[in-house]
């Protein structure tokens, strides 16, 4: 039997605000344990959540960035369960009322195809805490750090029907919240994780199957990787007779596989109703209306300018703007460069975009700047090196730091434009290879190419090749 | 120092005119609760030494003329209120060993005013009790005869008040927590309108219901010290951004054009017609007073006890959810796993009330019953709240009596915890609609007060004072001191 995979993605950023959610707490990352964390953080008797407007305007901004209706009222609610890193025993969330509904995202897939997925709600709440298991045994350790962070989760419809779209998704959300500086998206902190919800149905089937929900996923690899572990594990379940249960499944790396946590029967009920603590959220038309108006430009916005305005393909403009922080270099370059968008291009997302992947650097971090790459590219355009030559300049530059004008002077790599230094080379190899003037002479047109090879090899690759082709055709045919 | 002790206003003036230093008063008032305490139980601490030291700051103040209207005058705190440096126990021995790191802001704001703090009055486990029986400290007894209970949550505040070995206490009201036990004890007693007071700080029970207050000698000190209690608090989103008015100025008001409406179903079957002739007799003043009285009706306010006892026990099951034996309070000895040490540290901590109503709630939040119970009942309490807006459009204000009968004896209604409910039937009505009540003595059944309660709209703390007042002119039964401790 044919199946069809369905997946559906809970995606939580956190917010980058400076405080907490509902405290005055930094919520900066990587402090000693408990040191960010007030007596609102650890639940202490008496104390009250505050919201922090700021983390409102960021749901907002999200809200506008993905089409969705921001509710001009919406409700925080308790949700209830036990657990120590969960001071307060109780963790504030928006169930019925979220403040972002129905929303979606245009994905552009490997094969150019876009694709566009629901967003059901985007709803704020809090993180919790951590429990700490290493190096205290018989024990375990709490750091209420982050306890109160501020979250964005973002419930995508069951949409998506392969784990590459779940994570073509996954990587649209990623860039947007960087894009809208609402979250630092470093996945490593936990900063942006998602939960999945997989099923399987057969092919043609309008009904959906049971799913598992894979949780804590913080790498888009796992995504990937999981969700393909879980969709098999469901085909050979049912194939070979079994069914699917609903429950909670852990992804382990190590080992490449999920494992099931809990059932829906051992499920906690979680007892949600409204915080009496905190109103209910009112935003209103002039509040909306400032925010966005305060939106930068979008992905898929920037995206339709390059194509437009540079005459970029899709997949190249939606490569190069996929962080703010490249498109800005990509149209650094070109602005430097003045001319030949598709050249710097080419030059952004080939060589450079190589070099910083072995690296293992992020744009902004790059060796070579945009100012320096224009330089480069500059050179090319004005036909001062080859584009063959160029790239090996660039590999200096990416070494020593210095600028392409100087490594081309300390290299002498600058290309030959003088149309006399080139006709002497021509002639010098004419003079020296006879047999193969009289062969091409005699209609062996293919030999061209050979007396191309042989004037570059002479000039040790710095004749310009436009030209050289102008006056080695003139030469040779006599 | 002679009993009975004055009023909070009596004091304030006795200060301002040098007839006594703060520190001779507080003194006094120290010696009072020593020697009241085996009789009454009405503290759980008393913070003398901390008390004599604000006292003599005061004293400063006042020498370097720095003294405002309440500079010195001796107050005490129900122990629901957080004080920093001092145990904060809220009745129960979850907290029995808890030192709070922070003043809740009615605290502070009491003591910028300059009262004094003499220690910690005694309350129902976490306010939960109407009676005062489930505190962990054991029972309060009424001044009046201390084999009845003086009411609750807030016994401790009402005994000792009526007791006079305070001036005047703080208190908070969830179902009638101020008002019953101010009617049983003969004292005055405000809950203000839900979100005048900030409930930073303060133990919450059931926070859409959690009103801190006062309870006094005289409808004048009350207006004295909420003042300096009022007010927007930026830590408390639920606390309302309105003026605060001097509560003084109006107390002597006209009544002249009052309305005041007489809800018929507050004169139910179940008033005991004794404390029935004390509500009419004082409804007889007012009209003396030139108040028009009519009558009006509250058709579903009959329903406002298993509307409470939904919805209170629903944000009780959550807001006591962080008493889990991590970070403060009782923790079990030797848990040997994380559910050992939850279910240890919590069976331990709690008393059988909190633990029924916690239960209680947990089961009408589950899934399933939520809509059956938790959403009914806030549908219900908004009807609740309809009839009253209602009410109030035919009448400026609501008279009528705070409790069915006088105080009941001790242990009479433990094992009945529906009888025991009942006791606030009058006064559940005004917290699930968030608004003001007070209660004042208006006479005795069977030599224990009775209660006059006063239900005003929104924000008519004022009104209702200057209401009280000037009953309080006219009669004398909030200056009867129990004979024990006169």
């Amino acid at each position: 039997m044919e199946w069809e995979t369905v997946i559906g993605l809970e995606i939580h950023a956190q917010l980058a605000t400076r405080s907490k959610i509902f405290s005055g707490s930094a919520t900066a990352y990587g402090a000693e344990p408990n040191t960010q964390a007030n007596l609102v953080d650890l639940g202490y008797p008496g104390v009250l959540p505050v919201l922090n407007g700021e983390a409102v305007r960021m749901a907002v901004r999200f809200g506008l960035a993905i089409g969705a209706r921001i509710a001009p009222h919406s409700v925080f609610a308790r949700k209830n369960y036990f657990y120590p890193d969960l001071p307060k025993g109780y963790q504030i969330s928006q169930y019925e009322l979220p403040v972002v509904a129905e929303g979606s995202l245009d994905v552009v897939l490997d094969d150019g195809t876009r694709k566009r997925v629901g967003i059901t709600r985007a709803h704020l709440e809090e993180d919790a805490g951590k429990s700490l298991h290493e190096g205290m045994p018989g024990m375990s350790g709490i750091d209420l750090n982050r306890a109160g962070t501020p979250l964005i989760e973002i419930v995508s419809e069951p949409d998506m029907r392969s784990a590459k779209e779940a994570v073509a998704y996954m990587k649209k959300v990623h860039t947007l919240v960087r894009y809208l500086e609402i979250c630092d998206g470093n996945m490593q902190e936990g900063s942006f994780r998602c939960d999945a919800n997989v099923s399987v149905r057969p092919k043609g089937s309008d009904k959906f199957g049971t799913r598992a929900e894979i949780k804590n996923l913080n790498s888009f690899r796992f995504v990937e990787k999981a969700i393909n572990y879980e969709v098999e594990r469901q085909i050979e379940l049912i194939e070979s007779g079994g069914k699917v249960v609903q429950e909670t499944r852990l992804y382990d790396p190590d080992k490449g596989e999920t494992r099931s946590m809990r059932s829906k029967e051992e499920a906690n009920d979680y007892r949600y109703f409204p915080d009496p603590d905190l109103l209910p959220l009112v935003i209103d038309d002039a509040f909306v209306a400032t925010v966005k108006a305060s939106l930068p430009e979008l992905p898929d916005e920037k995206a339709a300018r390059f194509v437009r305005d540079y005459g970029l393909s899709e997949y190249d403009a939606g490569v190069l703007t996929a962080s703010r922080e490249l498109g800005a270099f990509y149209e650094e370059v070109v602005r430097r460069v003045g001319r030949d968008p598709k050249l710097c291009a080419n030059w952004v997302m080939g060589d450079l975009a190589a070099f910083l992947n072995k690296d293992n650097l992020e744009i902004e971090k790059s060796k070579v700047d945009a100012e320096a790459l224009a330089g480069l590219v500059t050179r090319i355009v004005d036909a001062t090196i080859s584009g063959k030559i160029a790239k090996d300049v660039f590999e200096a530059m990416w070494a020593t730091g210095e600028s392409a004008d100087a490594i081309i002077e300390q290299k002498g790599l600058r290309q030959i434009t003088d149309t006399g230094a080139i006709e002497t080379a021509i002639d010098e190899v004419m003079a020296k290879n006879p047999g193969q003037l009289a062969d091409y002479r005699s209609g062996k047109d293919k030999l061209f190419g050979f007396f191309v090879g042989q004037v570059m090899k002479a000039t040790g690759g710095k004749a310009n090749p436009a030209q050289l082709n102008d006056l080695l055709r003139k030469k040779l045919s006599g | 120092m002679s009993a009975p002790a004055p009023t909070v206003a009596s004091l304030a003036r006795g200060l301002a005119e040098g007839q006594f230093s703060s520190v001779e008063l507080t003194r006094a008032y120290l010696e009072r609760i020593a020697a009241a305490q085996p009789s009454l139980n009405a503290f759980i601490t008393v913070t003398g030494e901390a008390a004599l030291k604000a006292a003599a700051e005061a004293d400063a103040a006042r020498a370097a003329g720095r003294a405002g209207r309440l500079t010195g005058v001796p107050i005490a705190h129900k122990d629901i209120f957080c004080t920093e440096g001092v145990l904060t126990t809220c009745g129960s021995k979850m907290l029995g060993n808890f030192v709070s790191p922070y003043d809740a802001t009615i605290v502070s704001g009491l003591r910028a005013a300059g009262t004094v703090m003499l220690g910690k009055l005694n309350m129902d486990e976490f306010a939960m009790g109407s009676s005062n029986e489930t505190s962990y400290f054991g029972p309060v007894r009424n001044p009046w005869d201390t084999q009845m209970v003086p009411g609750g949550s807030s016994g401790g505040s009402a005994a000792s008040v009526a007791a006079r070995i305070v001036p005047a206490a703080t208190a908070t009201d969830t179902g009638g927590s101020i008002r019953q036990p101010a009617a049983l004890c003969g004292v005055t007693g405000i809950k203000p309108t839900y979100g005048r007071c900030s409930r930073y700080g303060m133990i919450a029970f059931a926070s859409s219901l959690d009103q801190a207050g006062l309870i006094t000698v005289s409808a004048e000190d009350a207006a004295l010290l909420l003042g300096p209690m009022s007010g927007f608090d930026p830590r408390d989103s639920t606390s309302v951004d309105s003026p605060v008015p001097d509560y003084t100025a109006t107390l002597g008001d006209s009544l002249q054009g009052l309305t005041i409406g007489l809800v018929r179903e507050f004169f139910d079957k179940g008033l005991d017609a004794a404390c029935e002739q004390r509500i009419r007799d004082a409804i007889a003043v007012y009209e003396k007073l030139g108040a028009k009285v009519r009558e009006v009706s509250c058709p579903n306010l009959p329903l406002s006890v298993p509307t409470y006892y939904v919805v209170a026990p629903a944000e009780c099951s959550s807001n006591l959810a962080r008493f889990d034996g991590v970070r403060f309070g009782h923790r079990c000895d030797s848990p040997k796993n994380l559910l050992d040490l939850y279910c240890r540290s919590r069976g331990e901590g709690f008393g059988a009330e909190v633990k029924r109503r916690i239960m209680t709630g947990t089961y009408v939040l589950s899934a399933g019953y939520y809509d059956a119970y938790y959403l009914k009942a806030q549908r219900v309490r908004q009807l609740i709240s309809a009839d009253f807006a209602r009410a109030f459009k035919e009448c400026d204000l609501l008279v009528g009596p705070t409790t069915p009968t006088p105080a009941f004896r001790i242990g009479a209604k433990c094992d009945d915890p529906i009888t025991m409910y009942l006791n606030d039937i009058y006064t559940i009505g005004a917290n699930l609609a968030g608004l003001p009540g007070m209660s004042i003595p208006c006479g005795f059944v069977d030599g224990l007060p009775i209660g006059l309660q006063i239900v005003g709209p929104h924000f008519s703390e004022a009104r209702m004072l200057n209401v009280a007042h000037r009953y309080q002119q006219e009669t004398d039964w909030h200056l009867k001191t129990p004979s024990a401790f006169a």
